[in-house]
């Protein structure tokens, strides 16, 4: 289902990374890095919950706004009962709608406040996700320090938050539509293959949402997905020039862009519900400001992925959200 | 899209793993494990004037040690990366799985944190080396007569 947007804008991002990322090629892009992976707490839970409260303080500096100023918190994360975010809003003290879509997270968060912006309900609604490598390890794949081999095909969980402050008061930038994802059975049950796993639902959504704005895929001058890594962007573009008849030109992929995947020891890229919104929020948003792109979509995807269901041997389902940022001329 | 085609776009995209690289780097670098382990063996029975018995319980201590000592220092998982099941299958992997997953978990606690969780990679190990020892020892009774 796709929303159309009129009077929605994309104010002010803001976006704190970890490590890896910021020895990548966005580095000086970047609000805040932390050199450490434990943010100066005790344990890395702890470390995802200080990202997300440093990254919310940045962006309402950066737009000049106090917390009674936004209507809602929208935010989600990896971790059970998208900890980090509930504790997170806890101190934040504003009020909070948590979400989960695994990495597709936050482009769901866009739509979602997007429409009660649209629909006045609200008028500033700050949307945030965030994501750690080393907790989500620890709660999806193996203890972190037993570094078990690994198949070429992993993607790496990013560690990094990005807020983006949504509201009716207008901006250069415009949250044009919006395409709320189904959820796609891939048929695939390697949970080391996530690339595969969710570029079915990415081209899922993008054909949706062209077919749905009666667009072509060269309306946009990018379209950028998650974080399929080097083989699901492989995957995606074949399948949209197989079974969709498009031209691939401009469809990138966030998971091959935040890290120097050549040299850096990422396998296949990054992934996670902050790899899009980190390269989006601070990379994309700087190219929009600057002109070189006018029409964005961003198609974030989410491997729905349950430990226990995937040793049941189930297929892994998967969904991806689209939201279309353009430069208002 | 149907998932059969599908199925094939993704094979077409999906590397191959270098199944005999890493067997030889395996082979080697367990090789080398092994050959340490010969060598502990023959050095505690040599200068400590034991059987090779005991001696080899002395080298499966040591190398205990050194495997957790590595483990916890964040070693042991960067050469695991290179040398992948040659450091994994020896006694050095089940002390590095059975550290690491305590580590990971020091914060939660000692009973509801390590206790709980010291054996979630290496309590399987445990499992099935019992069961087969058990099923073994039965076999060669009954075979062999003890």
């Amino acid at each position: 289902m796709t929303f159309k947007y009129n009077n929605v804008y994309l104010n002010e991002t803001s976006t704190v990374a970890g490590r890896l990322e910021s020895e990548g090629p966005l580095s000086t892009k970047y609000d805040k890095v932390y050199k450490d992976f434990y943010m100066g707490t005790k344990t890395w839970e702890q470390a995802e919950i200080k990202m997300i409260t440093e990254c919310v303080d940045i962006l309402l500096n950066k737009s000049d706004k106090k917390k009674e100023d936004i209507n809602a918190f929208i935010s989600g994360d990896l971790l059970n009962q998208i900890a980090a975010s509930s504790y997170a809003a806890s101190t934040l003290k504003i009020p909070y709608i948590g979400i989960y879509s695994a990495c597709a997270t936050s482009t769901l968060g866009l739509i979602l406040g997007s429409n009660m912006i649209e629909g006045k309900m609200m008028n500033n609604v700050v949307v945030n996700v965030s994501s750690h490598n080393n907790a989500s390890e620890k709660q999806f794949r193996y203890p972190v320090e037993y570094g078990g081999p690994k198949r070429a095909t992993t993607t790496f969980t990013t560690t990094g938050a990005a807020s983006a402050l949504l509201s009716y008061n207008k901006s250069g930038i415009k949250i044009e539509s919006g395409t709320l994802g189904t959820v796609i059975d891939s048929g695939i049950k390697d949970a080391y293959q996530m690339g595969a796993v969710m570029a079915i639902a990415a081209c899922d959504t993008i054909s949706k949402h062209l077919k749905e704005t009666k667009r072509t895929i060269d309306y946009y001058d990018l379209v950028l997905t998650g974080d399929l890594g080097i083989y699901g962007k492989k995957i995606l573009k074949e399948a949209l020039e197989k079974e969709y008849g498009m031209n691939t030109n401009n469809v990138d992929d966030a998971a091959c862009i935040i890290y120097n995947i050549e040299e850096q020891s990422v396998y296949s890229g990054g992934s996670g519900p902050a790899c899009l919104p980190l390269v989006a929020y601070s990379y994309i948003i700087e190219e929009m400001k600057k002109g070189n792109l006018n029409r964005v979509l961003l198609v974030a995807t989410g491997a729905l992925m349950n430990t226990n269901l995937v040793n049941q041997h189930l297929t892994i389902p998967s969904i991806a959200h689209a939201i279309s940022l353009e430069v208002l001329i | 899209m149907e998932k059969l085609k599908y199925r094939i776009i993704v094979d077409n995209n999906t590397p191959k793993e270098p199944i005999m690289y890493n067997a030889i780097i395996a082979f080697l670098t367990g090789g080398l494990m092994g050959t340490l382990g010969q060598a502990l063996i023959d050095i505690y029975s040599y200068y400590f004037n034991i059987p090779t018995s005991q001696a080899s319980i002395f080298m499966i201590v040591t190398l205990i040690f050194l495997g957790c000592l590595m483990t916890c220092l964040g070693f042991f998982d960067k050469w695991v990366h290179v040398c992948k099941c040659g450091l994994i299958i020896p006694i050095t992997g089940f002390a590095h799985a059975t550290m690491s997953a305590a580590l990971e978990y020091k914060r939660e606690g000692i009973v509801t944190g390590i206790g709980a969780n010291m054996f979630k990679l290496s309590g399987t190990v445990i499992v099935c080396g019992v069961v087969s020892a058990y099923v073994f020892g039965l076999l060669r009774y009954l075979i062999f007569g003890g």
